[in-house]
């Protein structure tokens, strides 16, 4: 394969050269005879040193750094990196990756953009796992770890997975889709040496295969089941067999058809678990008025090493008390589907106070986050999510609970905060009281809606943010917002990495002045704002720099893309239509582009043109 | 009246949808949707609004707020399949070594729903004529009714069929010769 321009070439006798060594740190470079060895001796030996050194490197930006130091830091940086991260699968093909990087243990993929998780993309876009799974069995069959994100997975990945890697031990799956429970069975049977399945808000099609029973009989190596998102039926009786035999198991998630008293057997057979996943968290239909109900309290007493609590997704609160023992020790809580009221959380939050994440929904009112204030003087992540996710209502939460939150919780560093009315009074004392906020976003349901109490726009508490929350990487703005607000964001948000755009600005002004001050900008998604191919071409000298940008619903136009794809042939330019355009309309009704080393992709499908 | 069809009153009613749909087809997106936030055809509508007005609409807007549908359908309170509309029947195969699951109401008709099974599980169902059946194809569909029955899937008109079926399998053709068409 061509890769003339990325690579300085070495010859690839040079490379297994320095392998060898590598693996034999008493050879004394006599090996092949080769004429450029002989002379280049001590450089053999400082690449063999180099090798060793580089094996400690971890953080991938680091090593991106060690690999443009110079050639030969290249060549060792590429032997070296054992865990392979590619933020997009279609910036580089599975072929060019595997050559070079040829010591890959483990695989972190991201696919689709993440507005697609909001319908925004037509299903079948792409992402498929397909020719990564194939070409990494080839390249890689030592591999033990996959971790992918927004992919497309077929039942036949799953197996090619299980049977052509023989070490293969963790496979985490998040927001994907494109399998079911008849893959996930051949999967687990196959799979001997499985520690971590985690299937993590994946869509998995009920094919009525009982997967859970497909795990080999004896002793188990598993670490990891995180399962909640299966929304199928499940062997109790063969989960609960496979408990008994997985004494390494820390970490279960069930799914919601698992009911309270079947929780309660598990909990009893694995005491030693660290997170887990409730499942319902209430009781099956069958269960009897008179029936003895168990001692949940000792269940969750004997949990001494749980700090992750999640889960919920169908709750009786009468069965809330059951978790208090464990409470102390939590740093993480997920109420996320928990419909309950602040009456119903104030006796849980006041014990959590080693919480650092939150997760819960607008139930529990801003009474309840003046509760969780009160407690947890070390939260760090907060996420507000929304029982009614309708435009009109009057909101349970709103900039009264902020405020609450930004003066109990001072360490805060990301908040998700969904609600129905905000002043910028309060986003401006979250910047001031919690400066140590990297991820900050504020989705105020209604569209284009000002500051209650002012009527003014929202433009000064999010400048706010920008100004005084200095560690800043991800901002996502809502509300009514003219172009002043992204003049703050152009102006201050210096380390601003992910940037998300609703319904706001007034003119390409606004979108110009984000493109232009914000160098460290990667990932851009903007929809229904008023911007326009002016304001796109304002980008050009930074597109390379980015993962990627979304534009839906804007005022592109289709010859305004065009310019941007010729001026830059390394820019990928996606048109996706949505079911109801034309072709050949000049709006674009969807832009997606992103920068790729191998020019348009060839699983496109229709409702797409690159441009 | 005799001069409904001169009225074309179908075409003339007014209801939500893009011209050319018809009620049945609202997109099932998971078993659990709700009507209102994905259907498709308030979309157009609400989009269009959406550019030329600023105040909010009434209309859902597609995607907003940005939560993931999985949420939003875990936070509905318990659901039977039944009350979401849907009419899920098992299929199996010969030789297939798995089940599947669809949902007849998303089919208009007996060639859509033939062409989901081949994709499906990839075979043709080939010609079928009322007299000799499915003659020639290696794999027949079949169906099971209220009754009990296993009958040829075609021979009685759409509606009665989806509402009759029980349950699909898909036969060697070998194996269908005999099953009658009983009206």
């Amino acid at each position: 394969m061509s890769e003339d321009d990325e690579r300085q070439q070495s010859p690839p006798s040079d490379l297994e050269f320095v392998s060898n060594k590598a693996r034999n740190c008493n050879a004394t470079g006599s090996g092949s005879g080769h004429p450029e060895f002989q002379s280049t001796y001590p450089d053999q030996v400082l690449e063999n040193v180099l090798e060793n050194v580089l094996h400690f490197l971890t953080s991938r930006r680091d090593r991106n750094a060690a690999s443009l130091v110079c050639k030969s830091w290249y060549r060792v940086e590429a032997l070296t990196r054992s865990e392979l991260f590619i933020g997009n699968c279609y910036a580089v093909s599975p072929g060019r990756a595997t050559a070079r990087f040829t010591r890959v243990k483990a695989l972190h993929l991201k696919g689709k953009p993440r507005f697609a998780d909001f319908n925004l993309m037509p299903p079948d876009w792409g992402a498929h796992f397909n020719p990564w799974a194939l070409a990494m069995a080839k390249a890689y069959p030592w591999l033990e770890k996959v971790h992918l994100k927004r992919m497309s997975v077929t039942d036949d990945d799953l197996a090619t997975l299980a049977e052509l890697f023989l070490g293969f031990k963790e496979l985490v799956l998040v927001c994907c889709d494109g399998f079911g429970t008849s893959g996930l069975a051949i999967f687990v049977s196959k799979c001997r040496q499985l520690k971590v399945l985690d299937l993590i808000e994946s869509e998995v099609s009920d094919d009525e295969t009982d997967w859970i029973s497909c795990f080999p009989e004896g002793e188990s190596n598993l670490e990891s089941l995180i399962f909640d998102c299966v929304e199928c039926h499940i062997n109790f009786e063969a989960l609960d067999r496979l408990v008994a035999r997985s004494p390494s198991l820390k970490k279960l998630k069930l799914n919601r058809y698992v009911s309270i008293g079947q929780l309660y057997r598990l909990m009893v057979r694995a005491p030693q678990l660290t997170h887990l996943g409730t499942g319902s968290f209430s009781p099956s239909d069958i269960a009897g008025q008179g029936d003895q109900e168990p001692d949940y309290v000792a269940a969750f007493a004997a949990c001494r090493s749980l700090v992750c609590l999640s889960g919920f997704r169908e709750i009786i609160p009468d069965y809330l008390p059951a978790i208090y023992p464990v409470c102390a020790n939590l740093t993480s809580l997920n109420f996320s589907y928990a419909n309950i009221t602040a009456e119903q959380l104030k006796p849980i939050i006041s014990k959590c106070h080693k919480l650092q994440t939150f997760w819960v929904l607008d139930s529990i009112c801003d009474e309840g986050l003046q509760a969780v204030a009160a407690t947890c003087k070390d939260l760090r992540e907060l996420r507000v999510f929304p029982v009614d996710p309708r435009e009109d209502n009057d909101g349970p939460v709103s900039e009264v609970g902020l405020q609450a939150i930004s003066e109990g919780c001072r360490k805060l560093q990301s908040i998700l905060y969904f609600c129905q009315r905000m002043t910028n009074a309060a986003v401006i004392a979250m910047s001031k009281n919690c400066p140590d906020l990297v991820v900050f976003r504020l989705c105020i349901m209604g569209r284009h809606r000002p500051d209650p109490v002012t009527g003014e726009p929202m433009d000064d508490g999010f400048g706010a943010i920008v100004m005084n929350c200095k560690k800043l990487t991800r901002l996502a703005v809502s509300g009514l917002l003219t172009d002043k607000a992204f003049d703050y964001i152009g102006r201050h948000g210096k380390l601003v990495r992910t940037l998300s755009v609703a319904f706001a600005g007034d003119s390409d002004m606004a979108l110009k002045y984000v493109l232009e001050g914000c160098p460290q900008l990667q990932k851009l998604e903007i929809r229904d704002s008023p911007f326009g191919d002016a304001a796109l071409r304002s980008g050009l000298h930074h597109y390379y720099n980015m993962r990627f940008l979304w534009m839906s619903s804007c005022r592109l136009t289709r010859h305004g893309c065009q310019e941007i794809a010729r001026a830059m042939p390394r820019l990928v330019v996606e048109v996706i239509r949505s079911a109801d355009e034309e072709e050949m309309d000049d709006v674009v009704g969807t832009l997606y582009m992103y920068r790729s080393l191998e020019g348009p992709r060839t699983d496109a499908p229709k409702f797409v043109t690159i441009l | 009246m005799v001069f409904e069809k001169d009225l074309n009153l179908d075409a003339t009613e007014l209801r939500l949808g893009l011209p050319g749909s018809s009620e049945e087809s609202l997109r099932i997106s998971n078993k659990r949707a709700l009507p209102d936030m994905n259907d498709d055809s308030g979309v157009a509508a609400a989009k269009k609004c959406d550019q030329e007005t600023a105040p909010p609409t009434k209309a859902q807007v597609v995607g907003w707020p940005p939560i993931r549908s999985y949420r939003k359908n875990s936070l509905q309170t318990k659901k039977t399949e039944a009350e979401t509309g849907g009419m899920y029947v098992k299929v199996s195969m010969d030789g297939a070594p798995y089940l599947r699951k669809i949902d007849l109401k998303v089919y208009k008709g007996y060639p859509e729903l033939f062409k989901a099974l081949e994709d499906m599980f990839k075979f043709k169902v080939g010609k079928y004529s009322e007299r000799e059946g499915y003659n020639g194809s290696e794999f027949v569909p079949t169906y099971e009714d209220k009754d009990g029955d296993w009958m040829l899937v075609g021979d009685v008109p759409w509606e009665m069929f989806i509402n009759a079926c029980k349950r699909l399998r898909i036969v060697r053709g070998s194996e269908a010769r005999g099953l009658g068409c009983v009206v």
